[in-house]
């Protein structure tokens, strides 16, 4: 009796494809597969992404106490070995148990002492500069989303009126270099009109506080950044979005909202800049990510303290900590924004959520 | 004799490309109130931009050239389709002339469920009605194309073709209009499908008495379920008769090759051997 079984039919028919025999009612199921499957790829590149950190530095010819001894010749033998034991860069120890250390520091939340700030923690000096960054590149990456996809929609969606005029003069002025677009700006509101301050997030002397004063420095000081960074990042929002709703205007659905006598605001809307939007979110996320990093030319040109320029003195400084530091920073927000566009889409894309599961 | 539901009067729609190309040429027929009117034609001979511009949903570079449109309306009030404005327009679509679409693959917005697609025409039309009674009504509508009240929260994409034309017919249905243009509704479903959903049509004309222009190139079938026939070619209205006269006795040279191009099952080539 070796014969083969004959197999039993497989009875979760209710599981296999996607024509369910009773519909579910209510809400749909939790697709855990899906999510599992995430959380794995996720952690699998926060892994990456943390190990790529540790090697890269340790791959580079000098280091950073090499560094400081040549801008404080007085510093004896002695202490730079303790410096070299204080930032973990002893090198009797094995590459794999510094790794091992590393780690351990990292999961206790300890990213090591900075030596261009004095030998302050890393955390302390990242988490001072970040709100400067997240706060200024974050309100004019969602402003100018804000603005690029709602005017994107309209102008679509009156093509050929004189609407599409403005298309070319937004391009035209997302391709202007943004250093130089930056001096312009200053050159001209800052020097010759004299309407906003020339760098800094707030005015020499002042302390960070919650109180009015100080927020109006705040706004003062970062409306020239962000409006330059809005101004050139503008075009490329409103294009893709005006080309989405091109293609989402000649669907059928859009021609049947409007045979069913739905007022063109609602057509607009809810039927074809809602489906436009979609591949807008995508890219939106992943600017998301680049708004702790990919700022540093405006935080240089307005000397703005942000993790930028953070990023740049601690790279020339050869600050190994910190350099670690602002990337493992750099590498945590890039996977929210992507684990936040994975949400988003799935929550206004139902197709995905269907497919994935 | 039946009245009259809507008058159709020399007709005309140019494409103003160049060179333009005039797709309907002077078309002039009247549609009798409870009647099925076919209209049947080849590929381009401009039977669905006939369709679209009685309701003026026709896009540039389309243009209405000439003649006019009027609908009689239930209440004994006549309507002159070109003169009114575009709020008024916008209140006449679906109220009185409702449409099922060629594509019912694309024809369902993909990101919102199929009864809130439903409920917003209740929205938009009956602005009175209260959210529970258009989610009723909406249900009620999925019951009698019997796709299922269940389905209320599904997305089109879940649904099978056959399913998403039948939403479509509800949707079409939903205000009770008067005439409800068929713009090839069963074309990309197979013969079954059709069947099932041409005999679903033809048992809600009988029980909400609409009256339909049943669009499609398959003169076969319209011989079968049509009162009337209208050929149409290069933009003209060729002939326009009785089934049963276009079948037994037709006039033109046209509708005996269109008549004679479809095989039959015993060999013989063409429906109407002369």
């Amino acid at each position: 009796m070796t014969a083969v079984q004959p197999q039993p039919p497989v009875q979760d028919g209710v599981e296999v494809g996607t024509t369910a025999t009773t519909a579910v009612k209510g809400h749909s199921r939790v697709p855990w597969r899906f999510l599992t499957g995430r959380a794995a790829f996720y952690l699998f590149t926060l892994w990456a992404a943390i190990t790529i950190n540790f090697f890269l530095p340790r791959m580079m010819k000098g280091d950073a106490v090499d560094q400081y001894l040549s801008r404080n010749r007085n510093v004896s033998p002695e202490a730079a070995d303790a410096l070299r034991a204080l930032l973990g860069l002893d090198t009797d120890k094995s590459l794999l148990q510094q790794y091992v250390d590393y780690w351990a520091l990292l999961l206790r939340g300890d990213l090591g002492v900075s030596l261009l700030h004095g030998l302050r923690p890393v955390t302390e000096v990242i988490s001072q500069a970040l709100p400067w960054t997240v706060g200024l590149v974050g309100f004019a990456t969602v402003v100018s989303f804000a603005i690029g996809t709602i005017g994107g929609a309209v102008v679509g969606w009156r093509r050929g009126s004189r609407l599409d005029g403005l298309i070319p003069v937004t391009t035209f002025l997302s391709t202007i270099p943004y250093f130089w677009l930056g001096l312009l700006a200053i050159a001209l509101f800052s020097v010759n009109l004299g309407w906003f301050p020339i760098g800094k997030a707030y005015g020499v002397g002042m302390t960070p506080q919650w109180s009015a004063e100080f927020i109006g420095q705040v706004i003062h000081h970062g409306t020239l950044p962000a409006a330059t960074i809005v101004i050139a990042s503008l075009g490329g929002w409103m294009l893709g979005m005006r080309n989405m709703m091109l293609t989402v205007l000649d669907e059928d659905y859009v021609m049947v909202a409007q045979a069913k006598g739905m007022p063109n605001r609602r057509v607009l809307w809810r039927y074809a800049a809602r489906n436009a939007v979609l591949p807008q979110i995508q890219s939106f996320a992943l600017s998301i990510g680049f708004i702790v990093g990919g700022t540093i030319v405006m935080e240089m040109v307005f000397s703005y303290p942000g993790v930028g320029k953070l990023l740049l003195d601690a790279t020339n400084a050869k600050d190994y900590a910190l350099m670690q530091g602002v990337f493992l920073v750099i590498t945590l927000s890039v996977l929210v924004a992507n684990i936040l566009a994975d949400v988003a889409y799935a929550f206004l894309d139902p197709r995905t959520r269907q497919t994935e599961a | 004799m039946r009245d009259a539901l809507l008058t159709v009067r020399d007709f005309s729609v140019t494409y103003d490309v160049d060179p333009p190309v005039e797709a309907v040429k002077d078309v002039t027929l009247e549609l009798r109130r409870g009647e099925i009117l076919g209209l049947a034609g080849e590929s381009g001979c401009g039977k669905t931009t006939l369709a679209y511009g009685l309701q003026r949903l026709l896009k540039a570079p389309a243009v209405i050239t000439g003649g006019s449109v009027v609908f009689h309306d239930r209440s004994g009030e006549d309507v002159d389709v070109a003169r009114l404005d575009a709020e008024q327009m916008r209140r006449f679509r679906w109220d009185k002339i409702s449409m099922v679409f060629q594509g019912a693959m694309n024809a369902l917005n993909p990101v919102a469920p199929i009864g809130a697609q439903l409920e917003d025409v209740f929205e938009v039309h009956r602005p009175g009605m209260s959210r529970a009674e258009r989610r009723e009504a909406a249900a009620e509508l999925l019951d009698i194309v019997k796709v299922g009240r269940q389905r209320l929260r599904s997305f089109p994409h879940e649904l099978s073709g056959g399913m998403r034309q039948r939403v479509m017919i509800a949707m079409a249905l939903a205000l009770r209009p008067q005439l409800m243009v068929m713009d090839e509704p069963t074309t990309a479903l197979d013969v079954l499908v059709q069947r099932e959903i041409l005999r679903q049509i033809s048992q809600l004309r009988h029980e909400f008495g609409f009256t339909v222009v049943f669009i499609t190139h398959d003169l076969p079938l319209l011989l079968e379920i049509s009162d009337r026939i209208a050929i149409m070619r290069a933009g003209e209205i060729v002939e326009l008769d009785t089934a049963e006269r276009i079948w037994t006795n037709p006039q033109d040279e046209y509708t005996k090759t269109l008549l004679s191009s479809f095989p039959r099952l015993t060999g013989d080539r063409g429906v109407v051997v002369r």
